[in-house]
This record gives structure tokens, sequence and C-alpha cells, in this order.
């Protein structure tokens, strides 16, 4: 089993302002390539991904699991945590409205079980969505989810806040590193 | 007894739910097999399965892409409620 993922503050973005849930997605998409998980490419697989199946991954009331297949745009395994100022709805039946979009990126299909189970652990609690929702700092999120902020489990300070994130701007300021 | 776990593209979502399927057998004192599948080999991954366990979005092609198997297909609304998740299986199985 691999390490579980660190978080970093540039996974991490709350309040974000989203018209639908692609943009929601995208948001997620952003955050996962300027923390360096994948590149910018992967937003739209993870899209892809609900376009083609429908809206279950909205796994839990008010909670997105937005992922794709491993591949050769995930650098790194990765995670990502949107927190959106205005739920959006996914088309799930029973879960929408999204308050918490989770972006997942995983570099092959057996080595994230350890990165599932800490997730698992801590949203088994029905709470945690709203908490996390909540939030005024990635520190806070890191706290609640049990992750650190980087693979040798430093802290640091200034959470991220999406400003006037929305529709169509693309590049998060490490795309394509 | 084999329990498969299926969503569409076989990581992150359905490695929840076979988590938490797990913790509900023990839970309910029972013992299977539990596996992740995605929906493209959901019907060579559940040939010998009692019980397919999906979202209530993907029930429905879950069905169709397996046919005539015997597995029951269970709906699961809340990935994290092992509570929900019990509940079906011990109606299930029990």
């Amino acid at each position: 089993m691999t390490p579980i993922p660190p978080l970093p503050d540039t996974a991490v973005v709350l309040g974000a302002r989203v018209d639908d849930w692609r943009a929601a997605v995208r948001e997620a998409g952003r955050a996962l390539t300027r923390s360096g998980s994948t590149r910018s490419e992967y937003a739209d697989r993870m899209i892809a991904v609900i376009e083609e199946f429908g809206a279950y991954v909205v796994i839990a009331p008010g909670l997105a699991l937005a992922h794709a297949r491993p591949g050769a745009d995930v650098k790194s395994e990765g995670l990502a945590i949107v927190t959106l100022a205005e739920p959006v709805a996914f088309g799930h039946p029973h879960n929408d409205p999204v308050r918490v979009v989770v972006g997942l990126a995983v570099s092959n299909a057996e080595d994230h079980v350890a990165f599932v189970a800490r997730l698992a652990n801590a949203f088994n609690d029905h709470r945690v969505v709203g908490r996390v929702s909540r939030s005024t700092s990635a520190a806070e999120v890191r706290e609640l989810l049990g992750l650190a902020s980087s693979a040798d489990g430093g802290a640091d300070g200034a959470d991220r806040r999406a400003g006037a994130a929305g529709e169509g701007g693309v590049a998060g300021s490490a795309a394509g590193a | 007894m084999r329990i498969v776990a299926v969503c569409g593209v076989g990581v992150g979502t359905s490695a929840i739910l076979k988590m938490n399927a797990e913790r509900a057998l023990d839970r309910l004192g029972l013992a299977a097999e539990v596996s992740a599948s995605d929906l493209g080999n959901v019907a060579g991954a559940a040939a010998d399965a009692q019980v397919i366990l999906t979202s209530s979005e993907l029930a429905g092609a879950v069905r169709a892409a397996v046919g005539r198997s015997f597995a029951e297909i269970i709906e699961v609304g809340n990935y994290f409620d092992v509570e929900e998740i019990s509940a079906k299986l011990e109606a299930s199985l029990g």
C-alpha cells in the first residue's frame, strides 16, 4: 500500500462559486493540477465519467467523489477538496444538492486502498460533510479528514479562497508544471 | 459467498463501497468475499456472485450488463452509511 497522499493548501478551495456541476468538478480538477497531482486534462476526464455513467459519484448526501480512471495525466495520487458557496445539483435522485466535491486521482486501481480507507473513516461520520462544507481553513479540512498538508506531515498556514472563480477560467497557476 | 461492488470506473467509489460492505458484513457476523469492479467488467466479476452492490444511478446499466445472472442487485443510496448497507445485505442474505 502506498502512503496516504497529503492535502496541501493548494488542493483546498473553500466557498467556490459555481453555476453547475461541471464547474464544480472543474474546480476540483484545477485544485488537483495546482497541487501537482494531475495535468489539466484530468478535469475533462472526471466530467466525462459523469456524462457517461450519471451522477453515481454523488455517493452520500451533499458529497460528490469526482474521479476518473488512472491515466497518463495523473502524475501522482492526489486528493482535492472543494466546498461550494451555493450547493449545486448533479442529478442524483437522493443525494443532491452537492456542497462538497472531493477530487480523487489515482495512478493505479490497486494502490489507493489506504487512501480510500482514510476517506471512509472520516466520512462514515455523517456529520463530516456538513463540517467540511462549513470549514474556514485548509487546516480545518485536514483535521476533519485526518490528512497531512505534505508528505512529511508538515503543516502550514493560509487557506485558499475561491474568489471569483467560476465558469471558463482554465489554467491553475501550476497547470502544466 | 461472493459480493461485487460496482462503479463506473472501478476505482474510488467501488473501493469505498467494498470497504463499507465489509464493515457491514462484520457487523452482521457474515462471511463473504467482497471485490470491486467497474461496469465494463461486471458480467465476469459477478458470474459467481450472490450480490452486486451499486448506486441506484448505475443499477439499470448493471442489470443490462449482467443479463441472466443469479446475483441480486442491491442499490445503495449513501455509500458511507454502514447501517443502510447492513440492513440491505441482511434483507438479502438473512
